[in-house]
Formats: structure tokens, sequence, C-alpha cells
């Protein structure tokens, strides 16, 4: 009997040990629920959400502070994955869908300020003080941080226009020629 | 004699082969304009090299391959250009794409050409001038050649396969170029046998072309090769470059592996043939074979220069008069062209006039039975129903789980499909949707990252700043604390406190000063027309201004000198 008790004992400490050995060593980094969310926000870091950037939006959303339908730039499609991941209902999003956009600084008034620079969230934006500045497009998220900053109102946003490199094949509906 | 293996799946659909057949090739007149797409092959858009109202000679480069994975254009005629601008391509989307206009003289003037002895030259050479000689696979894909032209480090090259396949319906071109011009395909491919180092070189041609097998048999007789010339069974698409590579020698080559992996490579005929013009004869890629059939009367193939408009083109064939479309490529895999003034480009191999008659339009899409008559006929054994379903409910997560991406848009599948389901555009659909995902994903994680940099670097620099001012301060303190020894003293101590308190705001005010000057500035700048003279130079103006300022050279150095002389004597 006592050997019976001593066994479960040992075996109790064994797994315990084992088990609290294995929560330290493969601590999970960071909240992997916030990562998954993360993954799916637009990185635009636009603020648009009222919060200061996509992260903070997304550790809103885990801690269930926030609603899943306030991020313009991901959209409709943004909330259905959100919706999808969590198990929340759908809802329309707050605000209009609109399509990407870059910035683009009018480089003949540009006075060199350095003020959108400083805005900039994902360092589109090179110039130095007093020179021309310019928008690198490939790098700029369209989030219009840097508009209201320019004193001399140089920077306008354009809508990113289909061309042949993001062109895509159109879901089939009418196109329907047959061809052999 | 050789044994093949088969490839599964494949469908035979009427050949319509012998209409475009009767005539041989045809040499086709001078458009009035040619349009020359710059970028008219896989990788690196090419950068134009000339601008509106240059003159330019026949083979003159005028788009530089911008990278290694790139290929060169070339002016396909002497004459004027009339504009670098966007033009519209020959492409599905009827998107427009930055092209040369160029209007010729009629001289057909050459650069000067400089035949090459390839033997004598590093390999390497030979690849860069196949590249700014534009050689890219001119069966369709227009995959720069150079490229392919090196063998795995660790396989050696077995076979080299040149494509001579064909087993689009209507299309002749490659026919017609074995049957005239095979001494040229085979000496290319000579050039490309030695680059890759390939022990053996089979020539698959389907067996519905036996002149095509004679004369490229009698070539590599003639010229003393061991290439097999070997006809292939007829079967849709026998012409595909795995289908090929797979009956002549039972090699699978999975999507995850290029094929110089397996110890394989495979050219088109057509690309064995530029690329000894371009070695041989020192003349890069500027026309090509194409056929021109369908609802025409004039069926023929032609040798047309690149940058055709359709509209001269097809008016060689007189299109009869119920014509109401054109495709490009066959009518498996080609797609309609986006109208009468896109041009011609490296990547069209067959222009087919289209009517109702000839192309009915296709009966409404039914539901799908699961059939499986599309799996049968996949030449890669992929199950299009089941891709089919997800693409069409957006799930492309399981589109990419039955391997998409492997699928070649042969067009079999649509082509059995009893419900008339146009599989393929949904393939293609599917596909387009996942790289533009990726591209977004990418570019998400980028911006992402760049957002955490600085962030931390904010960071850093407010830490810093604090530490700073920190460290001021406690100098300060220091200051005060020390023994006034004299009133004076305290009072300089005192005065430069202020001064310090004092000097940010004078700092501010004059910053705020400077900014409400140059907003002042700039509105000027903006109401006042802003000075266009720098702007919109012809190449004639923008010389000269290179040459004054050459000439200014000099004497600003020599004033500088002079300067220099004067300071060091006043020194003295
Ligand atoms: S609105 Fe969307 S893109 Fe903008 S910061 Fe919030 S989560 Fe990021
Ligand atoms: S350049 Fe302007 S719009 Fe673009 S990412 Fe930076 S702040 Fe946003
Ligand atoms: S052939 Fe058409 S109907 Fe038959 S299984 Fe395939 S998609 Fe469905
Ligand atoms: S188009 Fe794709 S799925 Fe259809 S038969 Fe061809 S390879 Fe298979």
């Amino acid at each position: 009997m006592l050997t019976a008790i001593l066994i479960m004992a040992l075996g109790a400490l064994v797994l315990g040990a084992a088990l609290g050995f294995a929560s330290i060593k493969f601590k999970v980094e960071g909240n992997p629920l916030v990562e998954k969310i993360e993954a799916i926000l637009p990185q635009t870091q636009c603020g648009q959400c009222g919060y200061p950037g996509c992260k903070p939006y997304a550790e809103a959303i885990a801690d269930g502070e926030a609603e899943i339908n306030l991020c313009p730039p991901g959209g409709m499609e943004g909330v259905r994955k959100l919706a999808d991941l969590l198990g929340r209902d759908v809802k329309p999003l707050d605000a209009e869908e609109k399509p990407k956009q870059v910035a683009i600084i009018d480089e003949q008034t540009c006075i060199g300020c350095t003020l959108c620079i400083q805005a900039c969230p994902v360092d589109a934006i090179v110039g130095a003080a007093k020179q021309m500045h310019t928008i690198v497009e490939s790098l700029c998220t369209g989030c219009e941080l840097c508009i209201k900053p320019c004193p001399v109102e140089c920077i306008r946003m354009e809508t990113i226009s289909e061309n042949i490199d993001n062109w895509k094949w159109k879901y089939p509906v009418i196109e329907l020629k047959r061809v052999a | 004699m050789l044994q093949l293996f088969k490839f599964k799946g494949g469908v035979k659909p009427d050949s319509n082969k012998t209409p475009s057949v009767q005539m041989p090739i045809g040499i086709a007149p001078l458009p009035p304009l040619l349009i020359v797409p710059l970028h008219q092959s896989i990788g690196g858009k090419p950068n134009p090299l000339v601008e509106a109202g240059e003159r330019v000679l026949k083979g003159q480069l005028i788009g530089g391959a911008d990278q290694w994975l790139s290929s060169a254009v070339h002016a396909p005629t002497s004459g004027t250009v009339l504009a670098v601008e966007e033009r519209v391509a020959a492409h599905p989307s009827g998107l427009p794409t930055l092209s040369v206009v160029i209007e010729p003289d009629g001289r057909d003037a050459w650069i000067e050409r400089t035949p090459l002895d390839y033997t004598a030259l590093e390999p390497e050479r030979v690849r860069e001038i196949l590249r700014d000689s534009g050689v890219v696979g001119l069966g369709g894909a227009v995959f720069p050649s150079h490229a392919k032209l090196a063998a795995a480090k660790s396989v050696p090259m077995e076979e080299l396969i040149i494509n001579g396949g064909e087993c689009e319906p209507f299309m002749t071109c490659d026919d017609i170029l074995m049957r005239e011009r095979a001494e040229g395909i085979v000496r290319g491919s000579g050039i490309f046998r030695d680059l890759l180092k390939a022990r053996r070189v089979l020539v698959g041609i389907e067996d519905n072309k036996p002149e095509a097998v004679a004369a490229m048999k009698a070539a590599v007789e003639k010229l003393g090769e061991n290439f097999e010339v070997i006809a292939v069974p007829t079967r849709y698409p026998a012409g595909g470059a795995k289908q090929l590579i797979r009956v002549l020698t039972g090699k699978e080559v999975p999507a995850s592996k290029r094929s110089p992996e397996m110890g394989v490579q495979c050219f088109n005929v057509a690309t064995a043939y530029t690329a000894w013009r371009a070695i041989a004869h020192g003349e890069p890629v500027l026309s090509r074979i194409v056929t021109l059939t369908g609802n025409v009367e004039q069926p023929r193939n032609w040798d047309v220069l690149l940058g055709t408009p359709l509209r001269d083109f097809v008016a060689l064939g007189k299109p009869k008069s119920d014509t109401d479309r054109y495709l490009m490529g066959g009518p498996m895999m080609g797609f309609e062209m986006p109208g009468l003034d896109a041009p011609l480009v490296k990547a069209t191999n067959c222009i087919i006039a289209g009517s109702p008659k000839l192309f009915p339009p296709l009966a409404p899409e039914m539901p799908c039975i699961r059939c499986g008559a599309c799996a049968e006929v996949c030449p890669h054994e992929l199950q299009p129903f089941e891709m089919y379903w997800f693409a069409r409910a957006r799930n492309f997560g399981k589109t990419q789980e039955y391997n998409i991406f492997d699928c070649i848009e042969c067009g079999c599948c649509s082509y059995v499909c009893p419900s008339h389901i146009p599989l393929v555009q949904y393939f293609r659909f599917a596909k387009s949707e996942i790289w533009s995902r990726e591209r977004e994903k990418n570019m998400a994680d980028a911006a992402k990252a760049r957002f955490e940099l600085r962030n931390e670097r904010d960071e850093r620099e407010k830490a810093e700043k604090a530490e700073r001012l920190a460290r001021a301060a406690a100098a300060k303190a220091a200051v005060k604390k020390a023994p006034a020894e004299s009133v004076s003293e305290v009072q300089t101590g005192d005065t430069s406190v202020a001064a310090v308190a004092a000097a940010p705001l004078d700092a501010e005010a004059v910053k705020k000063a400077t900014i409400v000057a140059a907003m002042e500035r700039a509105r000027q700048q903006r109401e006042s027309v802003q000075p266009k003279n720098t702007e919109g130079l012809t190449v004639a103006q923008r010389k000269e201004i290179a040459e004054i300022e050459a000439r200014r050279l000099p004497l600003q150095e020599l004033s500088a000198l002079n300067a220099d002389a004067q300071s060091s004597q006043r020194k003295k």
C-alpha cells in the first residue's frame, strides 16, 4: 500500500517537474493570437482605427476591447478574415473602403522642412533639411499621415491604377467565348 | 531506335494546320509604323536607350537588359523614333506598356554587324551576347535563353531537347521554319549543346510534320552532327516542354524543380535559329515567323518585324468579312488580341482570325457533374474539378493544396468538359489572385519591419536626448554649487543661465520665421508660372547643354587652381 502511494507520488513529482520544465523551455514568445490578428491587418500603420499602429489595434482586438471593423485599409476582406479567425460576426466596415493609394510630393514646391519624414511611419520618404524630399513609391503604404504636417501642402495622394504588372485575370462570368 | 515514353492525358483536337503551309515563308513588307514594346520577355524591364526625334539603325539597341534575367530589345528597321510612350500591349488585359514608336525610313540600313566564332569565346561571353541580342524562348514563353544555358552544378547535362513539337492546332510557324531553315536550327542547337556540354541532342517533332522531320534529318546529316531527330506521336500537348521531355527521356520534371536539375534542358526550334543568327551573323532578334490563319483568304507564314501593328499584319492575309476577333497563340492556350493597334511581339507565334462560325459561342456553363473527364486528360495528372470547385469559391489555399501551380494552362480539361466549364479561366483567375496576395503580404511584412525599426530608432533617440539633457542639467547644477568667489562671477553665471534659456526661445523664433518665409516663397512660386525651361528639352538642346558644361569644366578647374595658388601665396 505504502509503496503504491510512494510510486504514485514519485510519478506525480517527475511529471510535474517535466511539465514545469517544458513550460519554461518551450515558452511561446508574445501572444500568438495577437500575432495571428496582426498578420491579417494590412500594416499600413495609419492609425485610422484609433490605435497608434496595427499592433496596438491587434492587441486591443485580442483583449476583446475593439471591434473588428475599424481598419479601413484592410477593407471588408480584412473584416471577414478577422471574423473567421475569431469566430465573431462579420460587421460592415466602419468607414469607406478606398482603393490603394500612394503619396506623391510635388518636388518643385517642397521646401525641405523634414516634417513629412517625421510623420511617415514606414520611412518611405527620403530627404534632408532644406533639400528636396521625395517618396519611395514602392515603400509607401498610402497611410496619408504625411499630408497634414506639410506646411506648403505639396503632398497629394494618387490611386494606384491597374497596370500590366498588377493586372489580374478576372473571375470568369461574362467573358465566356469558346475558342476551340 | 530510341524507346519513346508516354505522357498521361492529352487530347486530339482538329489540327487545322494544312492551309497555312501551302506557301513558303513570306517576307512581310515594312509597315508605316512600328510599335516596339520594351518589355518582351520574362524578367526585368529593359530601360529605353533612345529618345523621341532620334534616328535609329536596323538592329540598334533601343532597350538595354536591366539585370541578368532580362533581355535586350532592338530597332527592327532604320528610321526615326517618334515617341517613347505607353501603347496598348499584346496582352489579354489590353493595358498599355512603355513602347518605342519608330517611323521606318524605308532604307532598312543596318548597324555594323560582327559575326563571331563562338568556339573562340568564353561561355560567359556567349551568354552575354545572347542576352544583348534579345534571344528569348520563341515558343511563346519568352524566357531569356541565356539564363537557361547553364548546367546544374551537381548534375551533368544528359539531354538537350530541341522542341519542334508544335502541338497547338492552326499553328505552323515552327513547321515551316524547320522545312526552310533547318540548317540554322541545327547550328543554333550546336551552340546550345556546347554551352550546356550536353551529351545528347534530341530533336522532337510531332509525326504530323513529315516534311519537317525530313528537312531536319537532312540538315543534321549535312552538317555531320549526331543529333537524333525523332517523330513523336501527335497528341496535344506533346509540344509542351515537360511533355516532350517526358516522351523523349522518360523524365518527370516536378513543378518544384528546374529541368537542369534533372540533367535535361529544352529549347524551341525558333530560339535555336535566332541564337545562331545572333552569334554567327551578329543579327539581334528583330523579326520572327508568325502564322496568319483562320478566317482569312490567304493563310500563310510570314517573316514579320517585331512591333508591326496587328492591323498591318492581318491585312496580308485578307481577312474575310465576318472576322470579329483575332487570337494570339493557338486556340487552346491563346488569348484575344485587345485591338488592331496592338503590335506583334516576340511571344506572337500565331494570329488566328476568328469568326462566330469558326469559334461558335460557348454554351452556357453548367454545374460540374464530377464525371472526371478533365482529370483523365490532364497531362499533369491534376484534378481540375477539385481546383475548379475551390477557385470558384475563392478558397485559394485549397487550390494550392491541389497543386494549381503545376497546371500549365494547356486547356485540355476545358476542351473535354461536358458541362462547358471554362476551367482554365478559373485557374488563371486563382493563380493571379494568389500572386497578388503574395505581393501584398510581402509588402505588408516589409512595412511592418520598417515600422518597427523606426519605432526602435525613435525610442533610442529619445533616450539619448534625455540622457544628454540630464547630463547638461547635472553640469549646470555643478556650476551653481561651485563656491561663489566673487559677486561678478555669480552674475556672469546667472547671465549665462539666462542666455541658455533665451537661446532656445530665439532659435525657436528664428525657425518659425524661416518656415513662414519659406511658405511665402513656395506660395509665390506656385502662383507664378513655373519655369519649365529645364523640362521637356529636345535631345539637341540637351547635347548643347552638355557641351557647354564640358567647356565650362576646365575653366572652373582653372579658377579653383588660381584661388588655391593665391591663398597659398597670401599665407607666405
Ligand atoms: S487602421 Fe488598419 S492599417 Fe491603419 S493602423 Fe489601424 S490596423 Fe493598421
Ligand atoms: S509617404 Fe506618406 S502616405 Fe506614404 S507611408 Fe509615408 S506617411 Fe504614409
Ligand atoms: S470534366 Fe467538367 S463536369 Fe466533368 S468533372 Fe471535370 S469539371 Fe466536372
Ligand atoms: S489546363 Fe491545367 S488542369 Fe487543365 S488539363 Fe491542362 S494542366 Fe491540367
